[in-house]
Protein backbone atom coordinates (compact mmCIF):
# COMPACT_ATOMS: atom_id res chain seq x y z
CA UNK A 1 0.00 0.00 0.00
CA UNK A 2 1.82 3.12 -1.13
CA UNK A 3 -0.99 6.80 -0.24
CA UNK A 4 1.55 9.19 -2.05
CA UNK A 5 0.43 11.29 -4.90
CA UNK A 6 0.96 14.92 -5.36
CA UNK A 7 -1.11 17.93 -5.03
CA UNK A 8 -2.88 17.99 -8.68
CA UNK A 9 -3.93 14.49 -9.19
CA UNK A 10 -5.00 14.30 -5.04
CA UNK A 11 -7.68 16.96 -5.87
CA UNK A 12 -8.17 16.00 -9.51
CA UNK A 13 -12.11 14.11 -8.07
CA UNK A 14 -12.83 17.06 -6.49
CA UNK A 15 -15.70 18.86 -8.25
CA UNK A 16 -17.99 21.89 -8.50
CA UNK A 17 -20.74 21.99 -5.47
CA UNK A 18 -18.53 19.57 -3.62
CA UNK A 19 -18.28 19.87 0.12
CA UNK A 20 -14.82 19.90 2.02
CA UNK A 21 -13.76 19.63 5.81
CA UNK A 22 -10.41 22.02 5.90
CA UNK A 23 -8.25 21.93 9.37
CA UNK A 24 -6.95 24.80 10.62
CA UNK A 25 -7.41 27.23 13.28
CA UNK A 26 -6.82 30.82 11.83
CA UNK A 27 -3.91 30.31 9.99
CA UNK A 28 -2.19 27.90 11.78
CA UNK A 29 -2.34 24.29 10.48
CA UNK A 30 -3.79 24.81 7.28
CA UNK A 31 -3.44 22.57 3.72
CA UNK A 32 -2.30 25.57 2.10
CA UNK A 33 -0.82 23.20 -0.58
CA UNK A 34 -4.04 21.97 -1.37
CA UNK A 35 -6.06 24.79 -1.22
CA UNK A 36 -3.89 26.69 -3.96
CA UNK A 37 -4.49 23.20 -5.80
CA UNK A 38 -8.44 23.39 -5.99
CA UNK A 39 -7.68 26.96 -6.65
CA UNK A 40 -6.11 25.83 -9.85
CA UNK A 41 -8.76 23.86 -11.10
CA UNK A 42 -11.30 26.02 -10.61
CA UNK A 43 -13.93 24.35 -9.35
CA UNK A 44 -17.28 26.23 -7.83
CA UNK A 45 -19.75 26.16 -5.57
CA UNK A 46 -17.95 24.67 -2.56
CA UNK A 47 -19.50 23.96 0.79
CA UNK A 48 -17.14 24.29 3.44
CA UNK A 49 -16.51 23.27 6.73
CA UNK A 50 -13.76 25.17 8.46
CA UNK A 51 -13.29 26.37 12.00
CA UNK A 52 -12.55 30.10 10.12
CA UNK A 53 -11.84 30.81 6.07
CA UNK A 54 -8.71 31.97 6.18
CA UNK A 55 -7.93 35.82 5.94
CA UNK A 56 -7.60 38.61 2.67
CA UNK A 57 -5.57 35.97 0.07
CA UNK A 58 -4.47 33.25 2.11
CA UNK A 59 -5.83 29.90 3.40
CA UNK A 60 -9.51 29.51 2.67
CA UNK A 61 -9.52 33.20 1.69
CA UNK A 62 -7.69 32.17 -1.58
CA UNK A 63 -11.08 30.56 -2.72
CA UNK A 64 -13.30 32.32 -1.22
CA UNK A 65 -11.85 35.98 -2.86
CA UNK A 66 -11.86 33.93 -6.00
CA UNK A 67 -15.60 33.76 -5.45
CA UNK A 68 -15.72 29.63 -5.34
CA UNK A 69 -17.05 28.98 -1.84
CA UNK A 70 -21.35 28.95 -1.67
CA UNK A 71 -21.31 27.96 1.95
CA UNK A 72 -18.89 28.04 4.93
CA UNK A 73 -19.78 26.56 8.32
CA UNK A 74 -17.19 28.17 11.00
CA UNK A 75 -17.38 29.27 14.51
CA UNK A 76 -15.54 32.82 13.73
CA UNK A 77 -15.30 34.68 10.48
CA UNK A 78 -12.53 36.86 12.45
CA UNK A 79 -11.07 39.91 10.37
CA UNK A 80 -11.34 38.66 6.74
CA UNK A 81 -13.02 41.28 5.11
CA UNK A 82 -14.14 39.98 2.35
CA UNK A 83 -15.84 36.90 4.23
CA UNK A 84 -18.10 39.74 6.13
CA UNK A 85 -18.85 41.39 2.35
CA UNK A 86 -20.15 38.17 0.65
CA UNK A 87 -21.75 36.97 3.69
CA UNK A 88 -23.84 40.44 3.65
CA UNK A 89 -24.41 40.66 0.14
CA UNK A 90 -25.88 37.20 0.39
CA UNK A 91 -23.03 35.84 -2.10
CA UNK A 92 -22.47 33.47 0.79
CA UNK A 93 -24.06 31.12 3.57
CA UNK A 94 -22.50 30.94 6.47
CA UNK A 95 -23.89 28.30 9.19
CA UNK A 96 -22.44 29.99 12.29
CA UNK A 97 -21.98 26.88 15.04
CA UNK A 98 -19.58 27.16 18.41
CA UNK A 99 -16.24 26.10 18.23
CA UNK A 100 -16.97 22.84 20.44
CA UNK A 101 -19.65 21.89 18.85
CA UNK A 102 -18.43 22.42 15.41
CA UNK A 103 -15.44 19.81 16.20
CA UNK A 104 -17.84 17.40 17.97
CA UNK A 105 -20.19 17.21 15.10
CA UNK A 106 -17.06 16.58 12.66
CA UNK A 107 -15.67 14.20 15.42
CA UNK A 108 -19.77 12.32 15.36
CA UNK A 109 -19.44 12.09 11.87
CA UNK A 110 -16.38 10.50 11.48
CA UNK A 111 -17.00 7.95 14.81
CA UNK A 112 -20.79 7.38 13.00
CA UNK A 113 -22.87 8.93 15.37
CA UNK A 114 -25.43 11.01 13.53
CA UNK A 115 -26.57 13.28 16.32
CA UNK A 116 -26.01 14.10 19.84
CA UNK A 117 -27.00 16.25 22.69
CA UNK A 118 -25.14 19.22 23.90
CA UNK A 119 -25.83 21.86 26.93
CA UNK A 120 -23.85 24.35 24.79
CA UNK A 121 -26.38 27.38 23.12
CA UNK A 122 -29.18 26.08 25.44
CA UNK A 123 -31.37 29.02 25.97
CA UNK A 124 -29.52 31.33 23.08
CA UNK A 125 -31.02 32.14 19.65
CA UNK A 126 -28.69 29.27 18.60
CA UNK A 127 -31.12 26.95 20.03
CA UNK A 128 -34.37 28.93 19.01
CA UNK A 129 -32.87 29.73 15.21
CA UNK A 130 -32.36 33.12 15.56
CA UNK A 131 -28.86 33.40 14.27
CA UNK A 132 -28.26 34.60 10.62
CA UNK A 133 -27.22 31.90 7.76
CA UNK A 134 -28.14 34.35 4.65
CA UNK A 135 -28.70 38.00 3.83
CA UNK A 136 -30.69 39.28 0.63
CA UNK A 137 -28.70 42.05 -1.41
CA UNK A 138 -30.19 44.68 0.22
CA UNK A 139 -28.68 43.73 3.46
CA UNK A 140 -31.12 42.26 4.91
CA UNK A 141 -31.59 39.01 6.58
CA UNK A 142 -33.00 36.31 4.17
CA UNK A 143 -32.77 33.45 6.07
CA UNK A 144 -31.97 32.07 9.58
CA UNK A 145 -30.86 28.47 10.76
CA UNK A 146 -32.96 26.79 12.34
CA UNK A 147 -34.05 25.93 15.43
CA UNK A 148 -32.46 23.01 17.45
CA UNK A 149 -34.62 20.41 19.12
CA UNK A 150 -34.27 20.93 22.82
CA UNK A 151 -35.04 18.90 25.60
CA UNK A 152 -34.12 18.29 29.34
CA UNK A 153 -32.22 15.62 30.41
CA UNK A 154 -31.07 15.56 34.27
CA UNK A 155 -32.69 18.57 34.57
CA UNK A 156 -30.90 20.62 32.01
CA UNK A 157 -31.67 22.05 28.55
CA UNK A 158 -29.81 20.59 25.63
CA UNK A 159 -29.69 20.72 21.92
CA UNK A 160 -29.65 18.22 19.72
CA UNK A 161 -26.49 18.95 16.93
CA UNK A 162 -26.33 17.13 13.95
CA UNK A 163 -23.24 15.06 12.86
CA UNK A 164 -21.15 16.22 9.85
CA UNK A 165 -19.86 14.39 6.95
CA UNK A 166 -18.06 15.77 4.01
CA UNK A 167 -17.18 14.46 0.50
CA UNK A 168 -13.71 15.19 1.55
CA UNK A 169 -11.29 15.75 4.30
CA UNK A 170 -8.37 18.20 4.19
CA UNK A 171 -5.39 18.48 6.23
CA UNK A 172 -1.65 19.60 7.34
CA UNK A 173 0.17 17.46 8.99
CA UNK A 174 3.92 17.69 10.20
CA UNK A 175 4.99 13.59 9.40
CA UNK A 176 3.20 10.99 7.05
CA UNK A 177 4.05 7.63 6.44
CA UNK A 178 3.60 6.35 2.99
CA UNK A 179 0.08 4.80 4.48
CA UNK A 180 -1.41 7.48 5.63
CA UNK A 181 -0.33 7.43 9.45
CA UNK A 182 -0.30 10.88 10.55
CA UNK A 183 1.84 13.03 13.25
CA UNK A 184 0.99 16.63 13.96
CA UNK A 185 2.61 19.60 15.59
CA UNK A 186 1.54 21.73 18.54
CA UNK A 187 -1.21 23.82 18.01
CA UNK A 188 -1.43 23.36 14.10
CA UNK A 189 -3.14 19.81 15.53
CA UNK A 190 -6.55 22.08 15.78
CA UNK A 191 -9.16 20.64 13.47
CA UNK A 192 -7.05 18.50 11.27
CA UNK A 193 -7.72 15.02 13.24
CA UNK A 194 -11.16 15.43 13.30
CA UNK A 195 -11.63 16.70 9.60
CA UNK A 196 -9.84 13.55 8.51
CA UNK A 197 -12.04 11.55 10.07
CA UNK A 198 -15.45 13.38 8.92
CA UNK A 199 -13.95 13.15 4.67
CA UNK A 200 -15.50 10.56 2.76
CA UNK A 201 -12.04 10.77 1.23
CA UNK A 202 -9.02 12.37 3.25
CA UNK A 203 -6.15 14.13 1.91
CA UNK A 204 -3.20 14.76 4.00
CA UNK A 205 -0.15 17.28 2.83
CA UNK A 206 2.62 16.54 5.12
CA UNK A 207 6.16 18.28 5.90
CA UNK A 208 7.81 15.15 5.76
CA UNK A 209 6.52 11.50 4.27
CA UNK A 210 8.34 8.63 6.09
CA UNK A 211 8.37 5.08 4.42
CA UNK A 212 5.80 2.81 6.43
CA UNK A 213 7.26 1.16 9.63
CA UNK A 214 9.19 4.54 10.42
CA UNK A 215 6.97 6.17 12.78
CA UNK A 216 6.93 4.56 16.33
CA UNK A 217 3.29 2.78 16.69
CA UNK A 218 2.39 4.25 19.93
CA UNK A 219 3.23 8.30 18.63
CA UNK A 220 1.28 7.86 15.47
CA UNK A 221 -1.76 10.99 16.27
CA UNK A 222 -3.83 9.75 13.28
CA UNK A 223 -3.83 6.16 12.18
CA UNK A 224 -3.89 6.03 8.23
CA UNK A 225 -7.55 3.94 8.27
CA UNK A 226 -8.78 7.73 8.02
CA UNK A 227 -6.04 9.13 5.13
CA UNK A 228 -6.87 8.28 1.32
CA UNK A 229 -4.09 10.08 0.04
CA UNK A 230 -0.93 11.88 0.96
CA UNK A 231 0.97 14.59 -0.72
CA UNK A 232 4.38 16.14 0.23
CA UNK A 233 4.15 19.98 1.18
CA UNK A 234 6.25 22.41 -1.06
CA UNK A 235 8.70 23.28 1.63
CA UNK A 236 8.24 26.96 0.03
CA UNK A 237 5.12 27.23 1.47
CA UNK A 238 5.39 30.07 4.26
CA UNK A 239 3.43 29.48 7.53
CA UNK A 240 2.19 32.94 8.14
CA UNK A 241 1.69 34.39 11.41
CA UNK A 242 -2.14 35.96 11.33
CA UNK A 243 -1.45 37.97 14.30
CA UNK A 244 1.09 39.41 17.13
CA UNK A 245 1.13 40.07 20.55
CA UNK A 246 1.29 44.05 20.74
CA UNK A 247 3.94 43.51 23.71
CA UNK A 248 6.84 41.15 24.35
CA UNK A 249 7.69 40.82 27.72
CA UNK B 1 -9.87 63.45 24.90
CA UNK B 2 -6.57 62.34 26.27
CA UNK B 3 -8.10 62.28 30.16
CA UNK B 4 -10.85 60.40 29.14
CA UNK B 5 -8.81 57.30 27.08
CA UNK B 6 -6.35 57.57 30.19
CA UNK B 7 -9.10 56.66 32.43
CA UNK B 8 -10.28 54.04 30.12
CA UNK B 9 -7.08 52.60 29.95
CA UNK B 10 -6.72 52.77 34.16
CA UNK B 11 -10.49 51.12 34.45
CA UNK B 12 -9.36 48.40 32.77
CA UNK B 13 -5.97 47.76 34.53
CA UNK B 14 -7.81 47.54 37.30
CA UNK B 15 -10.42 45.37 36.24
CA UNK B 16 -7.66 42.80 34.96
CA UNK B 17 -5.65 43.27 38.21
CA UNK B 18 -8.66 42.33 40.59
CA UNK B 19 -9.25 39.77 37.88
CA UNK B 20 -6.06 38.07 38.80
CA UNK B 21 -7.17 37.74 42.45
CA UNK B 22 -10.12 35.18 41.10
CA UNK B 23 -6.85 32.60 40.23
CA UNK B 24 -5.68 30.53 42.76
CA UNK B 25 -2.82 27.61 43.54
CA UNK B 26 -3.44 24.85 40.73
CA UNK B 27 -6.22 25.72 38.93
CA UNK B 28 -6.93 25.23 35.03
CA UNK B 29 -7.98 28.39 33.69
CA UNK B 30 -9.58 29.98 29.97
CA UNK B 31 -9.17 33.62 29.65
CA UNK B 32 -10.85 34.97 27.06
CA UNK B 33 -9.83 38.33 24.48
CA UNK B 34 -10.09 41.61 25.68
CA UNK B 35 -9.60 42.60 29.74
CA UNK B 36 -9.09 38.93 30.43
CA UNK B 37 -6.03 38.87 28.26
CA UNK B 38 -4.15 41.05 30.57
CA UNK B 39 -4.26 39.43 33.43
CA UNK B 40 -1.46 37.18 33.38
CA UNK B 41 0.82 40.49 34.51
CA UNK B 42 -0.43 40.78 37.32
CA UNK B 43 -0.77 37.49 38.35
CA UNK B 44 0.79 36.89 42.09
CA UNK B 45 4.14 35.15 40.36
CA UNK B 46 3.36 32.11 43.41
CA UNK B 47 0.63 31.21 42.32
CA UNK B 48 1.14 28.97 39.63
CA UNK B 49 -1.73 27.87 37.34
CA UNK B 50 -2.31 26.44 33.50
CA UNK B 51 -3.72 28.38 31.01
CA UNK B 52 -6.22 26.71 28.60
CA UNK B 53 -6.02 27.84 24.77
CA UNK B 54 -9.29 26.56 22.69
CA UNK B 55 -7.13 25.58 19.67
CA UNK B 56 -5.77 22.96 21.51
CA UNK B 57 -3.15 23.82 24.12
CA UNK B 58 -2.75 23.63 27.79
CA UNK B 59 0.05 25.09 29.63
CA UNK B 60 0.43 28.27 27.82
CA UNK B 61 3.75 30.52 28.50
CA UNK B 62 4.16 34.40 27.65
CA UNK B 63 5.06 35.52 24.14
CA UNK B 64 8.19 34.75 22.07
CA UNK B 65 10.87 36.71 21.33
CA UNK B 66 10.50 37.60 17.36
CA UNK B 67 13.18 34.90 16.49
CA UNK B 68 11.66 32.22 18.98
CA UNK B 69 8.47 31.96 17.08
CA UNK B 70 6.43 29.23 15.91
CA UNK B 71 3.71 29.65 13.04
CA UNK B 72 2.19 26.07 14.91
CA UNK B 73 2.33 27.63 18.07
CA UNK B 74 -0.60 29.97 18.89
CA UNK B 75 -3.27 30.99 20.96
CA UNK B 76 -6.74 31.80 20.86
CA UNK B 77 -6.13 35.43 19.69
CA UNK B 78 -3.67 33.52 16.79
CA UNK B 79 -0.71 35.59 18.38
CA UNK B 80 2.52 33.22 18.55
CA UNK B 81 2.79 31.92 22.14
CA UNK B 82 5.53 29.20 24.05
CA UNK B 83 4.39 26.60 25.80
CA UNK B 84 5.44 25.97 29.57
CA UNK B 85 6.79 23.61 31.65
CA UNK B 86 4.44 20.23 31.85
CA UNK B 87 2.73 21.54 28.58
CA UNK B 88 0.39 19.40 26.60
CA UNK B 89 -1.30 20.06 23.12
CA UNK B 90 -4.26 18.20 21.91
CA UNK B 91 -7.12 18.49 19.49
CA UNK B 92 -10.21 20.48 19.14
CA UNK B 93 -12.01 18.13 20.21
CA UNK B 94 -10.54 16.84 23.13
CA UNK B 95 -9.83 20.57 23.69
CA UNK B 96 -13.57 21.25 23.96
CA UNK B 97 -13.99 18.09 26.20
CA UNK B 98 -12.21 19.77 28.64
CA UNK B 99 -14.41 22.68 28.73
CA UNK B 100 -18.18 20.97 28.36
CA UNK B 101 -16.82 18.50 30.52
CA UNK B 102 -16.48 20.77 33.63
CA UNK B 103 -12.95 20.28 34.07
CA UNK B 104 -11.85 23.97 33.57
CA UNK B 105 -11.89 25.66 37.25
CA UNK B 106 -12.53 29.52 35.84
CA UNK B 107 -13.29 31.44 32.54
CA UNK B 108 -12.61 34.69 33.10
CA UNK B 109 -14.16 36.61 29.76
CA UNK B 110 -15.27 40.07 28.56
CA UNK B 111 -18.68 40.55 28.66
CA UNK B 112 -21.17 43.49 26.68
CA UNK B 113 -24.26 42.83 29.11
CA UNK B 114 -24.77 40.72 32.22
CA UNK B 115 -28.67 40.22 33.27
CA UNK B 116 -29.14 39.57 36.92
CA UNK B 117 -29.70 35.88 36.36
CA UNK B 118 -26.45 35.91 35.03
CA UNK B 119 -27.47 35.54 31.40
CA UNK B 120 -24.52 36.83 29.34
CA UNK B 121 -24.14 38.58 25.91
CA UNK B 122 -21.08 38.61 24.55
CA UNK B 123 -20.66 37.48 20.62
CA UNK B 124 -22.64 39.90 18.83
CA UNK B 125 -24.73 43.29 18.61
CA UNK B 126 -27.98 43.69 16.91
CA UNK B 127 -27.48 45.00 13.49
CA UNK B 128 -23.55 44.94 13.43
CA UNK B 129 -21.33 42.71 11.70
CA UNK B 130 -21.34 39.08 12.73
CA UNK B 131 -17.95 37.46 13.29
CA UNK B 132 -18.85 34.86 14.64
CA UNK B 133 -19.19 32.96 18.79
CA UNK B 134 -16.00 31.02 18.29
CA UNK B 135 -15.42 28.98 21.53
CA UNK B 136 -17.32 30.96 23.91
CA UNK B 137 -20.60 29.67 23.89
CA UNK B 138 -18.73 26.42 25.05
CA UNK B 139 -17.19 28.04 27.75
CA UNK B 140 -19.75 29.36 29.03
CA UNK B 141 -21.81 26.62 29.76
CA UNK B 142 -18.55 24.33 30.47
CA UNK B 143 -16.35 26.04 32.74
CA UNK B 144 -16.83 25.10 36.20
CA UNK B 145 -16.82 28.73 37.69
CA UNK B 146 -17.45 31.66 34.74
CA UNK B 147 -16.52 35.38 36.19
CA UNK B 148 -17.00 38.22 33.56
CA UNK B 149 -14.30 41.20 33.51
CA UNK B 150 -15.74 44.34 31.89
CA UNK B 151 -16.23 47.93 32.13
CA UNK B 152 -19.19 49.20 34.31
CA UNK B 153 -20.97 51.03 31.49
CA UNK B 154 -20.38 50.46 27.94
CA UNK B 155 -18.66 53.78 25.45
CA UNK B 156 -22.01 55.73 25.28
CA UNK B 157 -22.58 55.24 29.33
CA UNK B 158 -25.68 52.65 29.22
CA UNK B 159 -25.47 50.17 31.77
CA UNK B 160 -23.99 46.70 30.77
CA UNK B 161 -25.30 45.51 34.36
CA UNK B 162 -29.20 44.64 33.47
CA UNK B 163 -31.89 42.86 34.36
CA UNK B 164 -32.62 41.31 31.07
CA UNK B 165 -30.34 41.33 28.32
CA UNK B 166 -31.09 43.25 25.02
CA UNK B 167 -28.56 41.67 22.88
CA UNK B 168 -27.93 38.06 21.77
CA UNK B 169 -26.88 35.54 24.38
CA UNK B 170 -23.99 33.42 24.53
CA UNK B 171 -25.39 31.67 27.62
CA UNK B 172 -28.17 31.42 29.90
CA UNK B 173 -27.52 31.59 33.18
CA UNK B 174 -23.96 31.07 33.34
CA UNK B 175 -22.27 34.17 34.56
CA UNK B 176 -21.18 33.27 38.69
CA UNK B 177 -19.33 36.55 39.60
CA UNK B 178 -18.75 40.53 37.25
CA UNK B 179 -15.79 42.63 38.11
CA UNK B 180 -16.15 46.38 36.71
CA UNK B 181 -13.74 49.07 37.94
CA UNK B 182 -16.46 49.84 40.36
CA UNK B 183 -17.00 46.23 42.09
CA UNK B 184 -17.43 42.74 42.50
CA UNK B 185 -20.67 41.68 42.18
CA UNK B 186 -22.14 38.25 42.32
CA UNK B 187 -24.95 36.57 40.59
CA UNK B 188 -27.06 34.88 43.53
CA UNK B 189 -30.91 33.90 43.59
CA UNK B 190 -31.44 37.48 44.60
CA UNK B 191 -29.99 39.23 41.36
CA UNK B 192 -26.66 41.35 41.76
CA UNK B 193 -24.95 41.72 45.41
CA UNK B 194 -22.05 44.07 45.86
CA UNK B 195 -19.22 42.10 47.41
CA UNK B 196 -16.83 44.94 47.03
CA UNK B 197 -16.67 48.40 46.10
CA UNK B 198 -13.79 50.02 44.71
CA UNK B 199 -12.55 52.81 46.23
CA UNK B 200 -13.13 56.29 45.34
CA UNK B 201 -17.14 55.10 44.57
CA UNK B 202 -20.18 54.07 46.76
CA UNK B 203 -22.92 52.07 46.32
CA UNK B 204 -25.10 54.75 45.56
CA UNK B 205 -22.67 55.66 42.45
CA UNK B 206 -23.16 51.71 41.33
CA UNK B 207 -27.00 51.74 42.08
CA UNK B 208 -26.93 54.62 39.80
CA UNK B 209 -25.12 53.13 36.80
CA UNK B 210 -26.50 49.81 36.97
CA UNK B 211 -29.89 48.82 35.45
CA UNK B 212 -31.17 46.18 37.78
CA UNK B 213 -31.35 45.93 41.79
CA UNK B 214 -28.12 45.91 43.76
CA UNK B 215 -27.99 44.15 47.27
CA UNK B 216 -25.08 45.16 49.55
CA UNK B 217 -23.70 42.34 51.05
CA UNK B 218 -19.94 43.38 51.11
CA UNK B 219 -17.06 40.80 52.17
CA UNK B 220 -14.33 43.04 52.06
CA UNK B 221 -12.73 45.57 50.99
CA UNK B 222 -11.17 45.95 47.12
CA UNK B 223 -8.64 43.85 46.25
CA UNK B 224 -8.29 42.28 49.54
CA UNK B 225 -6.50 39.02 49.72
CA UNK B 226 -8.47 35.76 50.30
CA UNK B 227 -8.57 34.23 53.58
Amino acid sequence: MNKVTDAREAVADIRDGASLAVGGFGLCGIPMDLIDAIADRGVHGLRVVSNNCGVDGWGLGVLLDAGRIARMTSSYMGEHAEFGRRFRSGELEVELVPQGTLAERLRAGGAGIPAFYTPVGAGTDLASGGIPLRHAPDGSVAAHAPAREVRVIDGAEVVLERAITCDFGLVHAAVADTVGNLVFHSSARNFNPLCAMAGRITIAEAESIVPSGTLDPDHIHLPGIFVQRVVRARATTPKRVERRAVTAP
Amino acid sequence: MTGTSGAKADARKRIAARGAQELREGMYVNLGIGIPTSVPSFLDPDVSVVLHSENGLLGIGGFPAPEDEDPDTINAGKEPVTLAAGAAVFDSALSFAMVRGGHLDLALLGGMQVSATGDLANWRTAGKLIKGMGGAMDIVRGARRVVILMEHTAQDGGAKLVRHCTLPLTGKGVVDRVITELGVFDITGQGFVLRELAPGTTADEVRGRTDAPVTVDMRRPWGAAWN
